[in-house]
């Protein structure tokens, strides 16, 4: 287990003060200046030494992605975005930075931001977290007040302004380019890319999105050091994570744990267990809704980090695990599933905006088992036609739950199917 | 849902925003880089709501459309593509109840069940006396707390039948239950006490 004395967010639950004195006294702001002195590039490198994966799902390396800003400013100015449209199913721990630690976001901004050659951040907050950006922007004025951003940056020279800009109920707008879209003051529909946001982001200039997380771990990791940090976790998956442990547990809770934790001793330790005991367990999926679900035998021995998740043909993804007991319909769970990818589908592109729908009705009939044997393998070759076909990848979301779902739990379907025949031949006879 | 369904149908004949909220405009419209005031169309829309008894009149589409300088069709697409803008009334308690999985694995139908039980409405719909508008929403990002119902603002969680009642009981009293947990916990930490970080959590 992870000591306490290696987390980063000591203030996870809220217990202290989350302004900016308690925030000094836990040691954020502390000599920001003096790593900014360390140079552009040489925070890049750092971050990319530290091994840190993004943790808003697709696990790429942050630093890697950093150093993919233009080297020069031109006539554009550069922008870091956050992400803190924190709406994946199963996923809430930017949530508590943001209304506990929003000194350690601000303070990264700081930083990621100097690092690109950004003066300014916009931070992009799901608009149903009301009182969390109330919270955040409170931090914002506090850091101004105290001179740690605007002209002089934390006396730093660098000029650095940080906005927060609040959304108003999109899904989607979690894709990087639809957020962008989004804080321009349009529809949150993806864009095509290429160009990279790097090259052509916010208003047409070079621009980061980072997830609230990877932002705000870089403070720690600088003053740390990389080595720190990398001596964490597994190799190529280093470091602390925030996991999110809801549904079928006796005690759902948030912990920051080293990546690579087993998924037995993270729910076992921290969650209270599953209810009814470990052999009461169905199926867990390991990284918000997206990613495939596992049936026990694979839970048993998986530990959390990108690489054991993708090996078993699942992921990391936000480490929102949600926990299912053997008292679940896990086919309407999965159906619910397939209803939010509807519901939150942009309708951008044909196969997204009729397929998810398409493949919530299949979803339905299945929950029933009001359908023909045949139709599972239907269901699986449209989840394939909506796969890598669309703008995003709000497609391959709502996909990949099905596609988990057939390949671990078809002859529960097909009992189901089979089940309701009987039932209607009995009908039928009566 | 078409276009027609969620925009009321009596409008009012006007609309202009209050003197400190044409201030807040300004402070808004700062954010943003010259030419660029279009990315104030939803903290705008959002002003709009909060002053107009949470739902945004057409008029108040179209002031903003001019205030920005957009299409007043870009607007109204903006206010109908996020779920969050209601372009018709809703009850003073607007209650959003989120049903997705993490929430349905810990009971969401119960939550919904009594409030159905008690006004007999469904999503969508607004009860008799007009006070409590129920919509069943997607995900709302707290779901080691689920479930959840967000009542206009503010997060309720941990609920189950019971403590939806009672919720509901202080929201008809106005004087509604404190934000956050209904069981009491602190945020995301186990309802058994924190299995981590438990050497930093102050004396009560």
């Amino acid at each position: 287990m992870l000591k306490d004395e290696d987390r980063i967010f000591t203030n996870l639950y809220g217990w202290m003060d989350s302004g900016l004195k308690g925030a000094k006294a836990r040691g954020d702001w502390d000599g920001t200046a003096k790593l900014i002195k360390l140079g552009h590039d040489e925070i890049v490198e750092r971050v990319k030494a530290s091994g840190l994966r993004g943790r808003g799902g697709a696990g790429f390396p942050t630093g890697l992605k950093w150093s993919f800003m233009p080297k020069e400013v031109g006539a554009r100015p550069h922008y870091l975005v956050v992400n803190a449209d924190e709406s994946e199913p199963g996923t809430c721990k930017d949530r508590d930075i943001i209304r506990n630690e929003p000194h350690k976001l601000l303070e990264g901004c700081v930083l990621a931001g100097f690092a690109m050659r950004a003066h300014a951040a916009y931070i992009y907050i799901r608009g149903e977290f009301v009182n969390e950006a109330r919270r955040l922007q409170a931090a914002i004025d506090e850091a101004y007040a105290a001179g740690l951003l605007g002209d002089n940056a934390a006396k730093s020279g660098w000029k650095f302004d940080i906005y927060l800009h609040r959304g108003a109920g999109a899904y989607i707008c979690g894709e990087e380019t639809a957020l962008i879209e989004s804080l321009e003051g349009k529809k949150g529909q993806p864009r095509l890319k290429p160009p990279f946001p790097a090259g052509a982001g916010l208003y047409g200039c070079p621009t980061t999105v980072n997830n609230v997380e990877s932002i705000a771990v870089v403070p720690t990791i600088l003053r740390r050091g990389a080595d720190w940090f990398a001596g964490l976790g597994k190799d190529g998956n280093t470091g602390t994570k925030l996991f999110c442990i809801s549904g079928h547990v006796n005690n759902p809770c948030n912990v920051e744990e080293e990546m690579g934790i087993p998924l037995r001793e993270l729910i076992e330790k921290h969650a209270g267990g599953v209810r009814g005991g470990w052999d009461n367990l169905l199926a867990v999926i390991p990284g918000g809704s997206s990613t495939p679900l596992m049936p026990q035998a694979v839970c048993n021995t998986i530990t959390m980090d990108f690489d054991a998740l993708k090996e078993a043909g699942t992921g990391l993804g936000t480490a929102g695990v949600i926990v299912m007991d053997k008292s679940t319909d896990v086919v309407k769970a999965i159906s619910r599933l397939s209803y939010f990818y509807k519901h939150e589908s942009c309708g951008q592109c044909t196969p997204c905006r009729e397929g998810t729908g398409w493949m919530w009705r299949m979803m339905e009939r299945l929950v029933r088992g009001d359908a023909e044997i045949h139709e599972i393998d239907t269901l699986e070759q449209v989840t394939r036609q909506v796969e890598g076909h669309t703008i995003c990848a709000l497609g391959d979301a709502a996909a990949w739950p099905i596609q988990g779902l057939i390949k671990h739990f078809r002859p529960e379907i097909e009992r189901r199917i089979t089940a309701h025949r009987a039932a209607a031949a009995v009908e039928a006879a009566e | 849902m078409s276009i027609d369904a969620r925009i009321a149908d009596n409008q009012p004949d006007s609309f202009a925003f209050t003197r400190e909220n044409e201030a807040e405009i300004k402070r808004i419209v700062a954010k943003y880089p010259k030419g660029r005031q279009a990315s104030a169309v939803m903290p705008l829309l959002d002003l709009a709501q909060r002053q107009h008894d949470n739902w945004i009149p057409m008029k108040a589409i179209e002031l903003i459309a001019k205030k920005l300088d957009m299409a007043e069709i870009r607007v109204l697409e903006v206010a109908t593509f996020y779920t969050m803008f209601n372009l018709k009334p809703v009850g003073k308690y607007f209650l959003q109840a989120c049903t997705t999985t993490p929430c349905w694995l810990r009971g969401s139908d119960n939550m919904m069940r009594c409030i159905k039980d008690r006004y007999g409405i469904s999503s969508g719909e607004t009860s008799e006396c007009g006070r409590f508008t129920l919509l069943e929403v997607e995900c709302l990002g707290a779901c080691v707390n689920a479930p959840i119902l967000q009542v206009n603002d503010d997060f309720y969680e941990d609920l189950d039948y019971a403590s939806t009642g009672a919720l509901l009981d202080s929201l008809e009293a106005d004087e509604p239950l404190p934000v956050g947990s209904v069981t009491g916990r602190s945020g995301s930490e186990s309802a058994s006490g924190a299995t981590s970080l438990a050497a930093l959590k102050p004396a009560e």
